[in-house]
């Protein structure tokens, strides 16, 4: 079996070809690093993404939170996830990279603040 | 009216400006950094997406996480002056320049300082400026501001959208939008090409299924009070088919349609501007027509990596210390843009040592070749696996690439693409 | 107000309504102005050309000629107690052949007869010393240095509120759609379940002139629609004159002008094409090659690239080449005020004037009041002032130094002073204040707008629109919509290019 695809590791978007008989004798080709080889087998077995959203943050002022995944998650789980995240509210204060929800759906992928919220004024 | 004195005041508190800033007071210069904001950070706040900082940082970074290393080097700095929520409204060059800035808390501040730096970045290309035809209902919306209205202020602007531009700023916002529950209909892209990178035709539109029409424009804008819907127009050779027109029902209207440096206060320097880049005229140094006045990052030429800004912005702050310094360069040669290129910053180069250029090629072409040629004699060649209009290049020349050279009395450098 | 009767209902207001209703204000005389907007000016008013005429396009045995050559002077006190942006820049009227003059010289034969003041005819050198940036080819012309330019909104704005400070009640959002008439007063009935009633009814709806006519049965007639398109360009732009600049009228039309503004941005335009429609006023790709090429042939500098947006806006036509401005015969005490095309910004004062004494005609008795004041407070435009005088300003009002609209200049103390002056929707404060109005079109103010507003009138987020009910901005807030499991995905295959 062959499937073409690109890879989103990185901005560079290898243009990979992906071979296979069975789930141990997958070949690809066309990548420029290793990101490429993994990315290329996940996209096939269990294809994965990272997420990124914000989330109500209670300061008072309309200003929200934004938040990723801490590594990609199964694109299954990504749109309960954010509706999820949509009804979390916090307070502050938030440190860049604090863990918000830990280890969804069993996954070990968290979900981290990417931005410090410091106390409302 | 409060009077302060500066060594250097860099409008912009965004990517550049921060970068800039940094630099310069890192090098013991006293700085004012002005933002109109009430944060620092620019517009890297509001693009909480991922892909930032690959290059500078190694790392898979979103836009606060970027914005945010930046924001605290410059918190660690003493002689960094931050001024939120400030807008310079009145500028005199001269010797030294004056900047008149309005804030709530302080009123009108008067600035002097022997260096200026430009790092305002750009604004959207908006309905007005490309015409769409139609009626002028709430719900038209350039993706920017979108972006800013959902990812800062959690404001919805619709529930089913059209997105015209398949640039970067498009992809990633219909990918934004169905991630917030709006369903987006499809993007409509006039090139017979996407625009943005692949990984966000995959990430942004593939993964939702949300159709790409290439070689296609949005015609007409429906609807009395709130866009009801879009007519769609397939272009061929050029030229809009309108017998193939169809409709798109939506009741939102996402702009990406392109970027222009924001150079309001550059005229008011009396800056001569590039209308190839629609920013300053810039030398070896970054330095534009007006002595002491310099410009970075976006406002200077519209950049595609924030990298290359933080990049660029650094090296423009290393010349504002040579000039505050008064070691400025004196010699400054021209390069221009040549065969298939739109052009190339800065405008000047300088003689002995290393430089560094962006520029921005006019054709889509994989194993391209990037040629610097001196009176028709290449200097240095350097391959690309991959030109397009969309994707800026960067390259460096170094003193022996420029050595090569030494013997012409000409130095007027051209840059080609093939 | 006696049993709770007005004395007069002015149904629209435009720059026609506004203008009688505050020269009403300055009688004993209980008035009301009915709006269906949500704001005033949001009809004819908002699109207008913004041009006060210099009084020699029509003999004064017109209402057109003789209301518009007196409208002209009363421009100059009414800024002063007005505070609208308005500008005496004058007016060309530029001829490129000999049998072009002939028309021009008629022109001006027409605005010596009306008693024009400064009226010029101009030589090549003295009208190209008037405007360089005229194209060479131009031979002459006629100069009217009484000829101006103003913002038709904001002159409304403030002749409303100086109606208002004088008494007279506004009622927007007041659609009349049924008239009743007692024996002594109509009983008017707006769309929403509302009702008034009043003495004396002066119809000055605009677009809806003649429904407004068959509301209260009085006179049938047809205002017919004419669409005129026109493009606003950036104030940096290279074709940018210093007057007003018209070609030489033909029977139909006045033709493409290029038109300065008070505020330094230029447009040039309007078409004029009739349409059936009232409330279409979209504008469309083929107007476009046509106007610039006129207006280019006045000015050749006028180039495309300075575009901002283009707009379109609707004459109300009648039948007949004059205003139709009399006493109903059909219901006595019924005003008509229709077919207000051009020169009716012009005449607009003086229609008050001339409204005012129809209404007495008609039988009703005015007195003038002592105590009417016809100056308005300015509120300070922070991009008028110096930095100094901002900075004395902003020690006092800390909100005139958070500078909202960068592109126009526009602080946050004058959002704050248009909302406070009932302009609650997104064009009201944009045609208060300019903000929105700049090269970014709203890009990176309209989020602060929509946060003062909110602050301001206690509206949610959902509930501010762009220019009444229907043109909300924001739908529902992040989180409002659950996010669904996208349709069968691709995941990274392509077929791209």
């Amino acid at each position: 079996m062959e499937r073409k695809m690109v890879c989103i590791s990185c901005p560079l978007g290898c243009r990979l070809t992906v071979t296979w008989e069975d789930e141990n004798d997958v070949a690809v080709k066309g990548n420029k690093c290793a990101k490429g080889e993994s990315y290329a087998w996940e996209e096939i077995l269990a294809p994965k993404r990272v997420v990124t959203a914000t989330v109500r943050a209670a300061t008072g002022a309309d200003r929200r939170l934004p938040v990723k995944t801490s590594a990609p998650i199964l694109k299954g789980y990504i749109p309960a996830l954010l509706n999820r995240v949509y009804k979390l509210e916090l307070r502050p204060p938030i440190v860049r990279g604090q863990v918000l929800l830990k280890n969804i759906e069993g996954t070990g992928v968290d979900l981290v603040a990417t931005r410090t919220l410091r106390e409302s004024v | 009216m409060i009077e302060k004195i500066y060594d250097a005041v860099v409008f912009g508190g965004g990517s550049a400006g921060l970068a800039a800033a940094a630099r310069i007071a890192g090098q013991g210069h006293s700085v004012a950094l002005l933002e109109r904001e009430n944060e620092l950070g620019g517009i890297l706040n509001q693009c909480i997406h991922n892909g930032f900082g690959i290059q500078r940082f190694k790392e898979d970074l979103t836009g606060p996480e970027y914005a945010e290393r930046f924001i605290e080097m410059v918190g660690e700095l003493d002689n960094v002056s931050i001024f939120l929520e400030t807008t310079a409204l009145e500028v005199t060059p001269g010797t030294p320049h004056s900047v008149f800035a309005y804030s709530k808390r302080h009123g009108v501040i008067k600035i002097e300082s022997r260096a200026i730096i430009l790092a305002m970045g750009c604004r959207e290309r908006n309905r007005g400026n490309i015409g769409i035809p139609g009626t002028r209902p709430a719900g038209v919306f350039t993706a920017g501001l979108a972006q800013r209205l959902i990812n800062i202020d959690g404001y919805m602007p619709g529930r089913r959208a059209v997105i015209l531009g398949s640039g970067d700023i498009g992809l990633i916002m219909a990918r934004r939008l169905t991630w917030v529950g709006v369903e987006v209909l499809g993007v409509i892209e006039i090139q017979g090409y996407p625009s943005g990178l692949t990984r966000n035709i995959v990430q942004c539109l593939n993964d939702f299924n949300i159709p790409l029409y290439l070689s296609h424009t949005v015609s007409e804008i429906r609807g009395q009070d709130r866009v009801t819907g879009v007519k769609v127009t397939p272009l061929e050779e050029g030229k809009m088919v309108t017998a193939k027109s169809f409709d798109l029902d939506c009741d939102t209207i996402l702009l990406s349609v392109g970027l222009i440096p924001d150079n309001e206060l550059s005229r008011k320097f009396g800056v001569h501007l590039n209308p190839e880049t629609g920013g300053p005229f810039v030398d070896g140094g970054l330095m534009s027509s007006v002595p002491g006045v310099f410009a970075c990052g976006n406002v200077l030429h519209v950049h595609d990596l924030v990298d290359y800004v933080s990049e660029e912005s650094e090296r423009c702050a290393s010349f504002v210390v040579e000039y505050l310094n008064g070691d400025y360069h004196t010699q400054h040669h021209p390069i221009v843009s040549g065969a298939n290129v739109k052009y190339v910053i800065p405008n000047k180069y300088l003689p002995g040592m290393t430089n560094r250029f962006y520029l921005r090629s006019l054709i889509v072409k994989n194993k391209a070749e990037l040629v610097i040629t001196l009176q028709g004699e290449p200097l240095k060649r350097k391959n690309l696996a991959h030109v397009q209009p969309s994707e800026m290049v960067s390259f460096l020349l170094n003193e022996q690439d420029l050595s090569r050279g030494s013997e012409s009395r000409e130095k007027k450098l051209e840059v080609s693409i093939y | 107000m006696k049993n709770n009767i007005y004395d007069v209902a002015i149904v629209g207001a435009g720059v026609v309504g506004a203008s009688i209703a505050r020269k009403l204000s300055a009688y004993a005389c209980d008035t009301v102005i009915l709006e269906k907007e949500w704001d005033v000016s949001f009809g004819v008013t908002k699109t207008n050309s913004g041009i006060i005429h210099g009084g020699f396009h029509y003999p004064t045995s017109t209402l057109k000629g003789r209301l518009e050559v007196l409208g002209n002077i009363m421009f100059d006190r009414l800024q002063q107690e007005l505070h609208f942006p308005f500008r005496r820049c004058g007016i060309l009227v530029v001829a490129f052949t000999v049998e072009e003059m002939k028309t021009i010289e008629k022109l001006y034969m027409q605005g010596v007869e009306n008693k024009v003041i400064g009226l010029e005819l101009c030589n090549r050198d003295r009208i190209h010393s008037l405007e360089p940036k005229l194209n060479p080819d131009v031979v002459g012309g006629l100069h009217a240095p009484s000829g101006g330019v103003i913002e038709p909104y904001r002159f409304v704005f403030s002749l409303i509120e100086s109606a208002k400070k004088n008494g007279v009640e506004l009622r927007t959002r007041f659609n009349v759609v049924k008239a009743e008439k007692k024996k002594n007063h109509f009983l008017i009935h707006g769309e929403n379940g509302q009702s008034l009633r009043a003495r004396y009814l002066v119809n000055a709806a605009g677009l809806h002139a003649d429904e407004i006519s068959a509301i209260f049965n009085a006179e049938r007639f047809e205002i017919k629609p004419f669409k005129g398109q026109e493009f606003l360009l950036d104030r940096n732009a290279a074709g940018l004159p210093g007057k007003v600049v018209f070609p030489v009228p033909t029977t139909v039309s006045k033709g493409i002008l290029v038109i300065p503004t008070p505020e330094g941005t230029c447009m040039v335009g309007p078409t004029s094409i009739e349409q059936k429609d009232k409330e279409d006023l979209s504008t469309t790709q083929s107007n476009f090659e046509m106007i610039f090429h006129a207006a280019r042939r006045l000015i050749p500098k006028i180039s495309e690239r300075d575009i901002i947006t283009a707009f379109a806006g609707l004459r109300p036509t009648l039948k007949g080449n004059d205003f139709y401005i009399a006493v109903s015969e059909r219901q006595p005490k019924l005003v008509q005020v229709a077919g207000i095309q051009s020169p009716g910004l012009t005449a607009a004062p003086a229609i008050g004037e001339y409204v005012k004494d129809l209404l007495k005609k008609a039988g009703l008795v005015l007195t003038e009041r002592s105590d009417f004041d016809p100056y308005i407070a300015e509120v300070p435009r922070i991009r008028r002032l110096s930095p100094y005088e901002a900075d004395a300003l902003i020690q006092k009002e800390p909100a005139y130094g958070e500078i909202i609209c960068r592109c126009e200049s526009v602080s946050e103390a004058e959002i704050v002073a248009a909302i406070r002056r009932g302009h609650t929707t997104m064009d009201g404060i944009k045609f208060y204040t300019r903000a929105q109005m700049g090269r970014c079109q709203g890009g990176f103010c309209s989020y602060k707008i929509l946060k003062i507003l909110q602050r301001e009138t206690g509206m949610s987020i959902e509930e501010i629109t762009k220019r009444g009910p229907g043109s909300n901005i924001i739908t529902q807030r992040v989180g409002d919509l659950s996010v669904k499991a996208p349709p069968a995905a691709v995941t990274g295959t392509e077929e791209l290019k």
